[in-house]
């Protein structure tokens, strides 16, 4: 079918050029990182474990499905990753040792507790990703955007035991407050920020010690499969890329991979096999710390961020002075 | 600016799913299912014959693979049919060297438009699905719900004289539906039908005029998905439908019977450049140990017991 524009209607308050989220700062010449156990780069695997409705109500600037209700083609694959996917995707991640940091529809604790409880078993991470994957930040007022955020970390926390400490908006949807409203409910980082291959501080009104972990668009196999359309094989061949020159750079200063995935994408039949392979050479790697979003988060936070802030000022005012 | 409060509200976060079609269920916790022989894959192939009209109205959109030029369309319209004079027949030599029963989803236009494959499907005996009426006559909910019984009976009588028996399996042309669609199959005696992709197992789905059984039938795997709209190359098909096999082989001798599918347009694959490529598949897959070639049917018939 044709490709329908996802935008419906524009913003309609005043936009700005920048959020003024984080400075100019060069990645070369940091302060050295240097991950645990002398690990030169971080990986996570962040799995999305989403619920979409069949049904939402209509936002005005985004479309939650590409064809008429019922968008059973949309609807149904997506609920496959769940039905299907998300055991292949754990069991796989089970054998190479990895626990996913998952970027959870908060919803999906009430509609799937199995799967919460299964991920909750093996000490997996869970952090927000909203409320559903089909309910946006667009258009809603500060009051509105607080509760919903506030009730996705409720949600997580009851369910899990323990409140979130990650962000990344639903189905990537934003606010100019957006990160602001979630360092107030007690939030540290965001996935949110494609800017850099490092953590960064980022700035929020309230002056919290908030931070971007580095998630990957690039990565993400959403992106590469159905935005880029890339075939499974090249899929996992830049994987491997990916971590082969992270892992070479993070010998100067530690670097953070991610590959973000979604259970109705890299688990089916004729893709998890690319995903294999990569788990299966990035872990055979020494000096890689198989780690989550919160433990680099909480690292960075206690290690680096002053040290971070410090540069970042130093460097500006270099900048300002030439 | 906010949004109506109702955004904020979420009338069905509740345990399981959002609507009441079927029940919530993983894959991995139900009873293993069985295939004759010991085998560990059914491999279900569904060959699509269809009719893109010249005439296209697009509602509520243009079908896949449909006319995207003005009117008339003449490359788009001749290349689908293409598939029916030549491509096909390319496919159906193909089955008959690797020895495989694949179904035949049939639009109920094409009775009329080519006797002379009707009765080449016929005398094969492979299965038929009924496809709808033409690749332009989507289900969707703009349709009354009197419209769609109209079209749903239509495709079927076009398809119960051309073949001369009763047809129970249903694939919607573009896997469109309306919020009635399945209530309308099952009242017109519809048993199974392949529109949802949420699954890799037959599952029972609830209608207002009893259950009908969704077949997984992969949208993601097919020909169309990857060739045409995703532009992988033939080569590269053929390696994800491989990948897919070995994947599902693996998985059935530690879990349960699984079903490959693999959904084929004879205007796409039955290409001079491509057919080949299709060899290679289904040379692959059938020299595997434990591959049973099954009819739809014949699986559900499995699943049911």
């Amino acid at each position: 079918m044709r490709r329908q524009p996802k935008t419906e209607q524009k913003h309609t308050g005043a936009m700005h050029s920048d959020l003024k989220l984080y400075d100019y700062w060069p990645y070369r010449d940091r302060p050295r990182i240097v991950w645990p156990g002398g690990a030169r780069i971080a990986f996570w695997v962040a799995p999305n474990i989403e619920f979409y409705e069949l049904d939402p109500p209509a936002n005005p600037c985004r479309k939650p499905w590409p064809r008429p209700y019922p968008d059973v083609g949309g609807y149904s694959i997506r609920d496959y990753g769940n039905r299907v996917g998300h055991e292949r995707q754990m069991r796989l991640l089970d054998r190479f040792g990895i626990r996913g940091s998952v970027s959870l529809s908060a919803a999906l604790c009430e509609h799937h507790p199995e799967i919460v409880a299964a991920c909750a078993g093996r000490d997996w991470e869970f952090f927000s990703h909203g409320i559903y994957n089909t309910r946006y930040t667009y258009g809603l007022s500060e009051e509105q955007e607080r509760a919903m955020i506030l009730d996705a970390m409720d949600t997580i926390e009851k369910h899990t035991g323990r409140r979130p400490a990650g962000y990344l908006a639903p189905a990537l949807s934003h606010s100019e407050r957006t990160m602001d409203l979630f360092a107030e409910a007690g939030g540290v980082y965001t996935c949110d920020l494609f800017h850099d291959d490092q953590p960064t501080p980022v700035r929020v009104r309230g002056g919290q010690r908030f931070i971007s972990i580095p998630y990957s668009l690039e990565m993400n196999d959403t992106i590469a499969y159905v935005v880029n359309r890339i075939e499974p094989r090249r899929y996992g061949a830049m994987l491997r890329d990916n971590f082969d020159r992270l892992y070479a750079e993070g010998e100067s200063s530690g670097t953070v991979m991610c590959i973000p995935t979604h259970n109705y994408q890299v688990s089916c039949p004729h893709r998890l096999h690319a995903l294999e392979q990569a788990l299966d050479y990035i872990t055979g790697h020494e000096d890689v710390w198989v780690t989550t979003g919160r433990e680099i988060a909480e690292y960075f936070l206690n290690h680096y961020y002053d040290a971070a802030l410090e540069d970042i000022r130093r460097k500006l005012e270099v900048a300002d002075g030439a | 600016m906010a949004l109506d409060p109702e955004f904020l509200r979420y009338p069905h976060r509740r345990r399981g799913m959002d609507h009441d079609r079927y029940e919530w269920s993983q894959l991995h916790e139900r009873e293993p299912v069985e295939w004759p022989g010991g085998a560990r894959l059914a491999l279900w192939i569904n060959v699509c014959v269809q009719f893109f009209p010249l005439n296209q109205r697009g509602v509520p959109f243009a079908a896949p693979g449909g006319m995207t030029m003005p009117y008339p369309d003449l490359r788009h319209f001749s290349l689908r049919e293409y598939g029916n004079r030549v491509g096909i027949f390319r496919l159906l030599d193909a089955f008959d060297r690797f020895g495989l029963r694949p179904s035949f989803a049939v639009n109920g236009a094409m009775a009329e438009r080519a006797p002379y494959l009707i009765s080449v499907l016929r005398e094969r005996g492979g299965e038929i699905l009924a496809h709808g009426w033409d690749m332009d006559s989507l289900h969707h909910g703009g349709l009354a719900p009197e419209e769609e019984s109209e079209l749903i009976e239509r495709s079927l009588d076009s398809l119960q004289k051309a073949f001369g028996a009763e047809h129970r399996g249903w694939l919607g042309p573009a896997r469109n539906e309306s919020p009635h669609t399945p209530d309308l199959l099952a009242e017109r005696g519809i048993h199974w039908f392949a529109d949802w992709v949420n699954d890799e197992m037959p599952y029972r789905f609830r209608t207002a005029n009893g259950d009908l059984w969704a077949m997984p039938l992969s949208n993601e795997l097919e020909d169309r998905f990857i060739l045409m709209q995703n532009l992988h190359s033939e080569e590269s098909w053929v390696e994800q439908v491989c990948d897919a096999c070995d994947f599902l082989l693996k998985e059935a001798s530690v879990a349960s019977g699984r079903i490959l599918s693999l959904n084929l347009h004879p205007w796409l694959m039955g290409q001079p450049h491509r057919i080949a490529y299709l060899e290679h598949a289904l040379d692959y897959i059938t020299s595997q140990p434990d591959v049973w070639s099954a009819t739809p049917s014949e699986i559900l018939r499995l699943c049911k017991e």
